[in-house]
Order: structure tokens, then sequence, then C-alpha cells
């Protein structure tokens, strides 16, 4: 697409990086075809083809007014237009510079709004005042807004730990929110690892990936916790203690990934940036290559229909870090059924701190999402994500658990190591 | 003569004494809160459709969700003299959907309701703004499937396939749209309903079902559309064949037929196409190959058995260096996948690109493509090759860069050149895409004075006015005659009445 962007984005890195995309995009729509927010609302600027020319439109020095700021906010940065593209437009990255700079060029965002947004940042980021609000809202569910309390799943207590007795050891990363959600997901892939010779080991204080910071576009802010996060990790990859990183939220994994992406103007940064990220792996990737060995430990139980889950792909997982087929694989293998799912490719709505700020749009998604996830009757539903489990599992009686605690599940004895 | 043509045959109609004011007033009533933008910041992003090289801001984009609105909002518009400009996913090829600066556009995506799978009849009934691909995984439960499957199957809405008479790579076993659709509701400009066609497979009277497919929008408003569905072959197998030029490959196809054969699909791919689609579908193309040819056999086994089994024997006599079947039907839908995505590749390759759509008769290929290369060279432009082989429809992409200074021009003149040759080996000018506003000038050379005073008095049988996406699909007779095309037969001037430039 042909674009003349403005004088006073023309030159910097992000007009450079803004320009290339928009180049490769041929206006050809495919995209809205698979995008959430599209398919429900039906509207060419709630589509990423719209939202690619409001972006160009004020790239090239058009007025901004609230409404294209609101049309960018309500896309989930979910990426399945990026899967479906077949001209290569890196759509997501297109979105945070226009997020960006739509902060500067649209009319400040009313104050109730702001509020919100810095509380969704500063609260969920830090693990210790998250974790505190966390166990208080369970108390007070039944006063908090829906969109909260949708939030708010049963725990389930962290197991037993296995101690690092194998000569080969990954460091597993902790996080923001998850410790407080899923308190026990490390510790299940803890286990798993354990049976086929690799130590898993946390760091106490690891922090937020700063994805979510960055999503809600305080971009320098999600870079500083990134930054903060690669100087826990460098010292503990330089002194050998650990072959590499593990990480168990596909959200932060896809993240992480980008982090080169992320310093792109401070080389320094940058280069040990590439460093970390060369050995970081989402769990299905380091599990997947014990599949065989996993399989032989794991013990299914006889009754075929406790065996019966619906696999939700979290669009981190499918659409950012493009692992597809690789969890249902182990899934399978281990001795589980999946139930086939219609519109595996949308997004659940959970998307970050999404389901807050546009809680309308969201609870669509999860009613569809659910919908199609139990329309073949299974048991239990499977994600990889924090996020999307707390959103789902929030709104149906089934189990919502990620699949490394379904397949932990099937160890001969939980307890032990 | 000219006394029973409307005034719009005679010229394109300016349109520029609507009230806008007026206007907004009067749809605002009708429509839902954010449903209607008046905005330049919210209306720009509808300049064009998928031939994003033409684009005109709409004056309001309104966005109805019932035909109650529909039918008030055409009312209005018919009653104040605005042009309305309908428009489904917006991925027109032809710029069908590119609106009016004057106008309306009526974006038609919110009617997106399935409204019933009757798999007894085999038929569904849907909403227009349902998007064609949604209905055959609407029917996947009942073993049937909708069968045209146009490049954009996965975004393209049924209601501008109709539009469009859209085809796709199947069309040449199974039939365009006109061929499957069976019931088609719609809305005049002046508010009335009409159903054309029945969901009996014959029915007296004109057939205005005929008519209305590939009518680009200026009849009516579609609502409501019936199809026809089909069981899905028990099974498909898709054979990928390597040729090292062109030519040879093109006689290939025309072996194929001659052979009796009606494959499912078979469509050519050259050598700079296949180059584009396999960096991103990884559909295990040759990239030695100058093209290569994908032909699918569908049926019960023992049917798809033994067509391939001709089919490959033909394709090793016409001289295939590589014949490959495909041995799953993972590897068949990667087949195609390459196929599917070769337009929007192009993006891959240039900037912009110009996709063009004409059909010739199968026997001449080799001879289109030797013409296309010797185009490359004239207008200094490269041109990836894709086609519908089978029905002789010709996709030419012709790559540019609209900001390198006087591309855009020669892609232009190169598009021409390309659909009058079309004409010229007796062809036509689309195969598939619609005229829109890209081919209307090529009209000129498709048909004569009395066909294209024929399509106005029809256009003119439903909208009066030429309210309903004027300046598309069927040329003014002043832009004939501007446009130097007209053919002078016995010195005779045509329109002698009209003023030339």
């Amino acid at each position: 697409m042909q674009t003349q962007l403005a004088d006073f984005v023309r030159d910097t890195p992000d007009g450079a990086e803004a320009e290339a995309i928009l180049r490769k995009c041929v206006h050809c729509g495919f995209c809205t075809a698979t995008c959430p927010t599209y398919q429900l609302l039906g509207d060419e600027l709630d589509g990423p083809r719209g939202r690619i020319y409001l972006i160009k439109q004020m790239l090239e020095g058009a007025a901004v007014s609230e409404r294209t700021q609101l049309h960018l906010d309500r896309c989930l940065s979910c990426r399945a237009c990026e899967t479906t593209c077949p001209s290569g437009v890196e759509y997501g990255r297109l979105l945070d510079i226009g997020r960006k700079w739509a902060e500067d060029l649209a009319p400040p965002r009313s104050a109730l709004a702001q509020a919100r947004r810095w509380a969704l940042a500063n609260l969920v980021a830090r693990p210790a005042l998250f974790a505190a609000a966390y166990l208080v809202g369970r108390r007070l569910a039944p006063m908090l807004p829906g969109s909260l309390v949708g939030k708010i799943v049963p725990a389930t207590p962290r197991g037993h730990w296995p101690a690092p007795r194998h000569a080969r050891k990954c460091m597993v990363l902790r996080g923001c929110a998850q410790p407080a959600m899923l308190p026990d997901l490390n510790a299940a892939a803890a286990r798993l690892l354990d049976r086929v010779g690799v130590s898993l080991i946390e760091l106490r204080n690891d922090g937020c990936c700063g994805a979510l910071r960055y999503h809600l576009n305080d971009q320098d802010g999600g870079r500083g916790d990134a930054a903060r996060l690669l100087s826990a990790w460098l010292p503990v990859l330089e002194r050998g203690e650990v072959e590499g990183i593990v990480v168990t939220a596909s959200g932060c994994s896809s993240f992480i990934g980008e982090y080169s992406h992320l310093f792109r103007d401070d080389a320094p940064m940058q280069e040990t940036a590439a460093k970390v990220v060369g050995v970081v792996r989402d769990v299905s990737e380091l599990i997947a290559q014990y599949s065989s060995e996993l399989a032989a430990v794991l013990r299914p139980p006889s009754s075929q229909r406790a065996m019966r889950l619906a696999f939700q792909s979290p669009c981190s997982l499918q659409h950012s870090l493009r692992i597809q087929g690789v969890v249902e694989r182990l899934l399978k293998t281990a001795g589980y059924e999946l139930v086939p799912v219609a519109d595996a490719h949308l997004c659940c709505g959970s998307a970050g701190a999404y389901s807050v700020l546009q809680p309308e749009i969201s609870a669509q998604l999860r009613d569809n999402k659910l919908a199609a996830l139990t329309a073949a009757d299974p048991v239990g539903i499977a994600s990889a994500n924090v996020g999307c489990i707390a959103h789902l599992g929030g709104r149906t009686r089934l189990p919502v658990r990620h699949w490394v605690e379904w397949l932990a599940d099937l160890l001969p004895d939980h307890s032990a190591g | 003569m000219t006394d029973s043509l409307p005034g719009f045959a005679l010229q394109d109609q300016a349109f520029e004494v609507v009230d806008r004011v007026a206007l907004i007033e009067a749809l605002s009533q009708i429509l839902r809160e954010g449903c209607l933008l008046t905005e330049l910041e919210d209306l720009r992003p509808w300049e064009c459709d998928g031939l994003a090289a033409m684009r005109e801001t709409p004056s309001l984009v309104a966005l109805p969700e019932t035909e109650a609105q529909v039918i008030a909002v055409l009312r209005v518009c018919s009653r104040l003299g605005v042009p309305v400009v309908a428009r489904g996913a917006g991925t027109s090829l032809s710029g069908g959907a590119m609106p009016h600066r004057h106008g309306v556009l009526l974006a038609m995506a919110k009617f997106r309701q399935i409204l019933r799978v009757d798999p007894v009849a085999r038929i569904a009934v849907v909403q227009p703004g349902v998007r064609n691909k949604a209905i055959s995984e609407a029917a996947l439960q009942h073993g049937l499937y909708y069968a045209p499957d146009p490049s954009s199957q996965i975004a393209c809405t049924i209601g501008g396939n109709v539009a469009e008479n859209a085809g796709g790579v199947h069309c040449l076993k199974y039939g365009l749209t006109v061929h499957n659709v069976m019931r088609v509701r719609g809305i005049t400009i002046d508010g009335e309903v009409l159903e054309c066609g029945s969901h009996a497979l014959d029915g007296p009277g004109f057939d205005l079902l005929a008519l209305v497919n590939g009518s680009e929008g200026m009849l009516l408003v579609i609502t409501e559309v019936s199809v026809r569905l089909l069981p899905i072959p028990q099974q498909a197998r898709c054979v990928l064949a390597a040729f090292g030029s062109v030519v040879q490959a093109g006689e290939a196809v025309a072996a194929i037929i001659a052979e009796g054969i009606i494959p499912a699909g078979l469509e050519m791919m050259d050598q700079p196409a296949t180059a584009a689609v396999e960096a991103f579908v990884h559909a295990g193309y040759p990239l030695d190959a100058a093209a290569i040819l994908l032909v699918e056999c569908d049926g019960s086994p023992e049917e798809v058995a033994e067509e391939l089994a001709r089919v490959q024997s033909v394709l090793e006599r016409a001289g295939a260096a590589a014949v490959r079947v495909s041995r799953n039907e993972e590897e068949r839908l990667r087949f195609w996948a390459g196929r599917k995505a070769a337009f929007p590749a192009a993006g891959r390759l240039a900037p912009d690109y110009y996709c063009m759509d004409g059909t010739i008769p199968r026997r001449r290929l080799g001879e289109m493509l030797t013409a296309i290369a010797e185009m490359e060279r004239k207008y200094a432009l490269r041109c990836m090759n894709v086609f519908h082989a089978g029905d002789g429809n010709l996709h030419p992409l012709i790559l540019f860069d609209s900001a390198a200074p006087g591309e855009q021009a020669r892609a232009e003149a190169f598009g021409t050149e390309i659909l009058e040759r079309s004409v010229a080996l007796g062809g036509s000018i689309t195969g598939e895409h619609g005229v829109g506003v890209e081919k209307i000038a090529q009209m000129c050379v498709q048909f004569g004075d009395a066909e294209i005073r024929m399509f106005h008095r029809i256009k003119a049988a439903f909208d009066r006015s030429g309210l309903l996406n004027p300046g598309k699909a069927i040329p003014s007779l002043r832009r004939c005659a501007e446009g130097g095309r007209m053919h002078v037969t016995g010195g005779r001037l045509p329109y002698p009445e009209l003023e030339r430039f």
C-alpha cells in the first residue's frame, strides 16, 4: 500500500518500520476473516485492514480523535490476522506503533480511563501486590464487578516440587500473576521433567516479563520490566547453573521471544536479549522432546470418558509463537482424547488486560469460545496460558487447567518425585 | 436511437446536488448509534476494496443491521437522489465496491447469520454478509458443502459473490456462483422487495436470478441468498506437475480437456508465482519449473483412481518433467493453499499489483503467455501468472510500485493491452472478478453499441435514476466515445448527439 508518512514520524525508527510494514499490505481483506472483533462487529474499522488504514492516516498526519483510539483499543493483539495474511504483514508491530502514537496524537483519555489502566499495569505486574489482592479478591468476590469476578478461579494448591537431582537443569519463569492464580503449574512442569532427567529450578523474585505494561501501551514500562527480568536471569545463565529457561505461560513465552525487537534501539541491551532469548523455550517445545519417554511413564486411567478434553490453543501459542499441533500431539500421545473445537483460531477474549478494559467484547468472545469448547461434551478444558485459563475458568463448571497440569495428573504418584 | 435510453446511459451523472446535512439527519433516524459514519477519519479506511489502486472516499458509510433498515436507507437515498454502493467484505479485485464520493457506502457485513441449512433439500439460506467458507463450514456436519470457491473464500461474502458472479478453482466442474444459487432476495433502490428464483429446480417467467448474478450491485441490494449444497466428494486428490516451459504446460491443459476429462480443478502457475507463494505456504512447489499445473480429481475412490491414471498419462505425454500426486488430505490442501494465496503473496514481491482477469480459448494459452512475456519487456514491469487454466481464465498479476513515478500508468497500460489481446484472441475481459471500475473502458471493446444500450435499459427497469453503484460495470455511451474505442462502421460515427473532446 502506498504511504506518505508525515514529517514528524518519517525519519524515526517507528516511521521506517511502519512504512516497511504498510507497503507489504495489498488490502486483500483476508485478515478480516479471522479477526475476532471484525467477525463480531462487522465494521471495517474493527478489523485489521481498517486499523491498518487508521494507523496509516494518523502517521500521514491526518487529525486523530478518540474514535481511532477506540478502534485500536478494541484490537485483542491476538495476531490471528498475521497467521492468515499471505503478504507477511507484521500487523502486531504496526499496532504497537499505532497505539503508541495515538496516545500522543489523540485527545487525552479521561481521568478514569487513565486511572484504570495505571492500576492494571501496576497491580498485576507486581507479584507480591497481586497475590495479596488476589487473595482478598477471592474473599470479596461477591462484592466485585462482573468483569473482575470472572477472573477469580478456584486455587489448586501447589503440589510437590522435586529436588533438583539431575545434572541437566532449567530455570522456569515464576512471573507476575501466575504464582497466585496457578500455584501448582510450575511444580507440575517440574514433576514431569524430573521424570525425564531435567530438573527445574525457580528464582524467587524474577517478576513480570513486561507484556502486561507493554500492551497497556506503557511501552517504556514494559521495556523496564523486561530489562529487570533479563538482569535477574543473566547471572544464573553466566554461572552455568542452568542450560536454559522454560516458560509455562505462552503469553509470556511469546513476549519474551520478541525481546530482541523490543530493544532494537539499544544495541547493548539487544545483544543481551538475543543471548538470553536464544535459550528460552516454551514449555511445550521442551516437553515435546521427551514425548515418548513421558508416554512410557504416564498412567492414564482406565475410564476413556475421563480422558476427553477440549484444547484451547491460546493466540500467543498458535499465532505469535506459531506452535501449532505440538501440545495437541503431547496430550494425545499421553492418552487424552481431544474433541473437535470449532473456530479454534479465534481468541477467547482474555488478551491480558483486555477483558477488564473491553468487558463487552471480551465476554461475547468468551461465551462463544466456551460454547465451541464444550460442544462435544469434554470433561475438562486444557489451555496453555494463565490469562486464558482464568478468563474461561470463571464462567464454566468444567475444570480449565494448563495442559501441563493435565499431563502431570497422569504421573503414577502425584506427590512423589 | 437514444430516445428510449435513460440519461445515465448517455453520460455519467455528477450527483453534486446532494444535501448531506438532510441525508445525515434522515439516516440517523434509521440506524443505531455507531452504525452511521460521517467523519473523514472514519470514512477514509473504506475508500477502496481489494483493488487498492482505485480509491474514492464515500460521503457516508451506513452499517444497517436489519432488512427493514436497508429498505429505509434505500428509500431515503432514492428520495434525495443519493448514489448507493453496497459492499460485503470489500475483497473485490475490480473495484466493484469502490465508494461514490457523493454517495452512501452500504456496508452489509453485519448480516452474518446462517438462517437455515436444510440437509434434505441440500439448501442453505444465509444473509448476504456470511463468508463463502462459513457456508461450507456450517454444512460440513451434514457432509455437504458450497462449491464455488474463489481464492478469497475465507473472507469474501456470499452477497458479493452473487453480485460479481464469483468463480473459483473448482468452477470448471461445478460452475460459477450463478449455477449454485437458487434464490436471491433483494431490495430495489425504491425500497421494493424482490425475490428472484425459487427453491424449485426451474420456474416460469424471465430468469431474474441469472440477471442478478453478476449484476455488480447495480440492480438490487441483496439481503438473503439461498445456495445449493453439494455432497462433499468422497475423495479428492491433486496432481502437481512441473513443466520446463509455460507453452508446454498450456498444451498439457488443452490435452487434458481434449481427452474428455473434466477435472475438479485445473490450475496453472508460472515460476514467479510459485516462488512468491512458496515463501508463505511451503506447499512444496518445485521452484525450478517454468510452470506448474495443479489437477484435482474428485469423486468415489474408484473414479478418482481411474481419472488420476488418465491425467498422469496425459501429463507425461505432454512432457511434464515431474508429476506428484497428493498422498493425503493435508498435502492436497497444501498444494491448493499456495494457489489460493497467490494474489496477496504478490505483496511479497512488490508494493502494488494489478490482477487481470481476461479469459481466452484454452488452445491459445501458449500464445497469450508468449505475448505477456513480450509485454513485460515493453512496459518494463514484472508479471506473475496464475490461471484457472481449465476454463482459460487468466490472472496475470502485474507488479509495480505506485510510489515510483510512472509505474502505475505503465501497469494500467500493460493491463489494458492484456485485456484487449484477450478479446482479440476470441475471449473476454473478465472471467470472474467482474468489470467494476477497473475494466469499464474495455467494456467498449468487448461489446457493440446495441448490447450496451440494452444493458442500460435493463438497468433502468430496476433503477430509473441510476443510483445503485453508478459508474460501474456498464460504461456510458460518452465514455466509450471518448475512449475512442467505438467501432466506426460505414463512416457513420455512433452517437452523433454526444459532444466529443
